[in-house]
């Protein structure tokens, strides 16, 4: 085929090379451009009103931290230059390091860090958790704040430099003003890069260019800490929903790096000289999660929840979702695989695939074969098929399944409703989550189990949320890791979810033009990335 | 003619306003909340019923529907929930591209399809007959996905003489602009010239067999002056009308293509409102569309009176 195309390609270039030259693109100016397609299009520029990953990598991308987790998940300064901590734990101090500055040229002081805090803690899960213990936020100068807390709680400095959603980036205090259910119109951080929000297209591109006022740490880079220094002029976040057209770009030099490349293209990429194909961090990127309603039955029972663990293999969905062995696990932790807390502590209630005895413990439970809804997302890549699985097991136990198909935006709007699953309510939906979401049980929301505050599914068991609560308050890694163990075993019983499996997504670039990627998991960098043009 | 184009043009008030209603309490029934999307898998039902009061969700239908129809007759259709910007900024950011498209597409199937009609009545039941309606039943029966993906991989990937994928503007220079749409503009015009092609050469043999046009060839007229102004001429009112209706049909649902080629028109920015629910974007869309199809209906319309004297408004 390659030979036809070469002969083809030298009868007809004499004849087109006079179009061709007049139709060849005007030569790129100087400046080095890199364009990434990322997994999802920018339709929202503030991190903290909405919880999209992109619009997180945007929040990275154009404000910064107080801290930042490193690659082993350990907070580091960033925006603070020295910090304190009180013997008794209940009073931090920080300083803000020299030269910050806002894109439009206005320095960054205490004020923008404390107005900014308070309107992260007001909308971030984690962050109410931080401050509802927290006393209150003193500004001692424009670069020195404290923050004193009503208990020493110990996950301070994890939360102020947590990753994934909602990420607590600094910005404007008249920025921050603004109702956190409410969105900002400006995207003037003082991040490492600067969005063209004139250059703005929703659904097509998304523009940045380099903050030449930025001062890097001196720090080498490391996870979301270090140095961020921008090696390129600018940034195009270029938008392509087709899968296949995105390969196509990328090989033909069109973009620069490709985020998310399905895996099922992984090896006609990893077969082209010019791309490679990287793992993105050391922690896994997604592990997905089978949600169960505890609020109606029959999951309100958890012998019911416990007899669903009877039909999860997660090689089935794995397989079915991810495909290549090489990017994913079995792991039933209910902290992510591979991360400090992560254990096996799973109690004898995590049980082998068998649809037999799950009907049978059912059946002990009460079940008396009342159908099941199942939210059914007819248009995502992973949870489509992991879904379908899902039903095929259940229907092979012999349960009465109600599959809804519906399309993912409905079965989030659906998911929230709390009506018996007759009245338009559910009884287990599926989805995913990032690796870095789940990396402790204070941050990983899905263990949440405080009844009807909690999260979609209203888990509902004391203990649990005691557990976490103590987490919070641990002052030792020894001890925390004691309480992870506690944690899981009291997960493994009340089931507020059952997992189904981790896997890391990664990520492929022009490595004849690209160097320097900063490996991170949950929010792509572009820091420290230099480009050949 | 002017009391017929001021009666079409007034008769497009109630259309527009039926349309405005019918496509508000659509979106409005449908499952779906664009608060739940936004507030994602950490929010608390509290969240989510505060991002709706924000948005003025919670309002009664009716009351939303006042606002919007407020804003409409002010010339302000909205704004996004999503990106917070003006729904005219975002139709007017892909108007050009949508435009482009359409016009590229149209040269290319019109001026390919007309001719070939043309031919293949002109020699029906001939080898060349058969060779144009094979090549348009071949049109009709590639999805537009697959030419596509195949004229990316024959003209960018091996031959590179063209993009893969996305649009270049005019601003950015007109023959980059020009090698942005053509692969696009070829794949997507297929189908529509395979339609002009077979609807030109259905009307062309009626004609064709007209006593006028056998009375012009016994009188010694050369072929070409018997076809092109003779035959053609009393055939075009069908042509014309389905290159109209393809014209309406390129402007407002041209999503697969745009998908393909990545080209950022209004196609795909419905259907991923549509998705993300959000409304102000829809709504203002379907009356933008709406609107392109009345006055593209009345266009051809217009058109039958100068291509047939005999219709008269």
């Amino acid at each position: 085929m390659r030979n036809a195309f070469t002969a083809l390609r030298a009868v007809l270039c004499a004849s087109a090379a006079a179009a061709v030259i007049a139709m060849a693109p005007a030569p790129a100016a100087a400046e080095k451009v890199l364009r990434a397609t990322m997994h999802a299009d920018l339709r929202v520029i503030d991190p903290i009103w909405t919880t999209q990953t992109i619009a997180g990598i945007h929040g990275m991308l154009v404000y910064d931290t107080l801290f930042g987790v490193d690659d082993n998940l350990e907070p580091q300064p960033q925006m603070v230059g020295d910090y304190s901590v009180s013997d008794d734990g209940m009073t931090y101090s920080f300083t803000l390091r020299d030269g910050l500055k806002f894109h439009d040229g206005s320095p960054v002081t205490t004020e923008d860090v404390i107005a900014s805090l308070e309107r992260w803690g007001a909308k971030d899960q984690p962050g109410k958790a931080l401050f509802a213990q927290v006393e209150k936020l003193e500004k001692v100068d424009d670069k020195t704040f404290k923050m004193i807390l009503k208990a020493p709680y110990g996950l301070v400095l994890d939360t102020l430099g947590k990753t994934g959603t909602n990420v607590p980036i600094i910005m404007r205090a008249e920025d921050a003003a603004t109702n956190p259910n409410e969105q900002i119109t400006s995207a003037i951080g003082s991040g490492p890069f600067k969005m063209l929000k004139d250059e703005w297209v929703p659904g097509s591109k998304a523009v940045y260019v380099k903050n030449e006022d930025y001062v890097p740490r001196d720090e080498p880079p490391s996870g979301f800490a270090g140095r961020k220094e921008v090696k390129i002029d600018r940034l195009e976040l270029v938008w392509i929903p087709d899968p296949q057209t995105a390969m196509q770009a990328l090989i033909a030099g069109e973009i620069d790096i490709l985020e998310q490349p399905p895996i099922d293209f992984l090896p006609i990429l990893e077969g082209t000289p010019e791309i490679k194909v990287m793992k993105t961090g050391a922690v896994d990127s997604h592990w997905g999660t089978l949600r169960l309603n505890h609020m109606h039955p029959p999951f309100d029972k958890p012998e019911m929840r416990q007899a669903m663990y009877h039909l999860i293999n997660q090689e089935d969905f794995m397989r079915s979702t991810v495909g290549d062995p090489a990017y994913y696990r079995d792991c039933h932790s209910y902290i992510t695989c591979g991360t400090p807390y992560s254990n096996d502590a799973k109690s004898d209630l995590i049980g082998d695939y068998d649809p037999k005895k799950a009907l049978e413990k059912m059946k002990a439970a009460g079940y008396n074969g009342e159908p099941i809804t199942v939210l059914a997302a007819t248009d995502h890549h992973t949870i489509t098929p992991a879904t379908q699985v899902l039903l095929n097991a259940m229907r092979e136990a012999g349960l009465n399944v109600d599959a809804q198909s519906l399309d993912w935006g409905s079965v989030v709007a659906r998911r929230a409703k709390k009506e018996k699953p007759s009245e338009g309510g559910w009884n287990i939906f599926v989805t995913t989550s990032s690796g870095t979401s789940a990396a402790n049980p204070v941050i990983n929301t899905w263990l949440g189990a405080s009844c009807e505050s909690a999260n979609v599914g209203w888990p509902c068991d004391e203990e649990l949320d005691a557990l976490r609560t103590e987490f919070a308050f641990a002052r030792s890694n020894d001890e925390r890791k004691d309480i992870a163990r506690k944690v899981q075993e009291r997960a493994a019983h009340v089931v507020p979810y059952i997992s189904w499996g981790q896997w890391t997504q990664p990520m492929a670039y022009r490595a004849d033009k690209v160097s320097g990627i900063v490996p991170v998991t949950g929010l792509t960098v572009f820091w420290n990335i230099d480009k050949k043009e | 003619m002017s009391a017929y184009i001021l009666r079409r043009l007034l008769a497009t008030f109630p259309v527009m306003a039926v349309v405005a209603i019918f496509v508000f309490v659509l979106l409005r029934l449908a499952p779906g909340d664009p608060a739940a999307l936004i507030a994602g898998d950490d929010a608390t039902a509290a969240d989510i019923a505060n991002i709706r009061t924000r948005l003025g969700l919670d309002l009664p239908i009716w009351h939303q529907f006042v606002i919007w129809i407020g804003g409409i007759l002010q010339g302000d259709l909205g704004v996004s929930i999503f990106s917070n910007l003006p729904v005219t900024r975002l139709i007017a950011q892909r108007l050009e591209p949508t435009l482009m498209l359409a016009l590229a597409t149209l040269i290319v199937a019109v001026s390919l399809a007309v001719p070939l009609g043309v031919l293949a009545a002109w020699k029906a039941k001939s080898l060349v007959d058969r060779i144009v309606m094979g090549f348009s039943v071949m049109g009709f029966a590639v999805p537009v996905f697959l030419a596509g993906y195949v004229l990316i991989y024959i003209f960018a990937i091996q031959l590179r003489w063209l993009p893969v994928q996305g649009y270049k503007p005019l601003a950015d220079g007109f023959w980059a602009s020009i090698q942005s749409l053509v692969l696009p503009a070829i794949a997507l015009g297929t189908a529509y010239m395979a339609l002009i092609a077979r609807i030109t050469r259905a009307s062309m043999l009626e004609v064709l067999s007209q006593d006028y046009i056998r009375t012009a060839n016994s009188k010694g007229l050369a072929t070409e002056r018997v076809l092109l102004l003779h035959a053609l001429k009393n055939a075009a009112v069908p042509i014309v009308t389905i290159i109209g209706i393809g014209i309406a049909l390129l402007i407002s649902g041209v999503v697969i293509t745009e998908t393909v080629f990545n080209i950022p028109g209004l196609g795909r920015l419905t259907v991923d409102a549509v998705l993300k629910r959000d409304y102000p974007i829809v709504q203002g869309l379907i009356l933008v569309f709406a609107m392109t199809k009345v006055f593209i209906n009345l266009m051809v319309d217009i058109s039958y009176a100068f291509l047939d004297p005999r219709i008269r408004y």
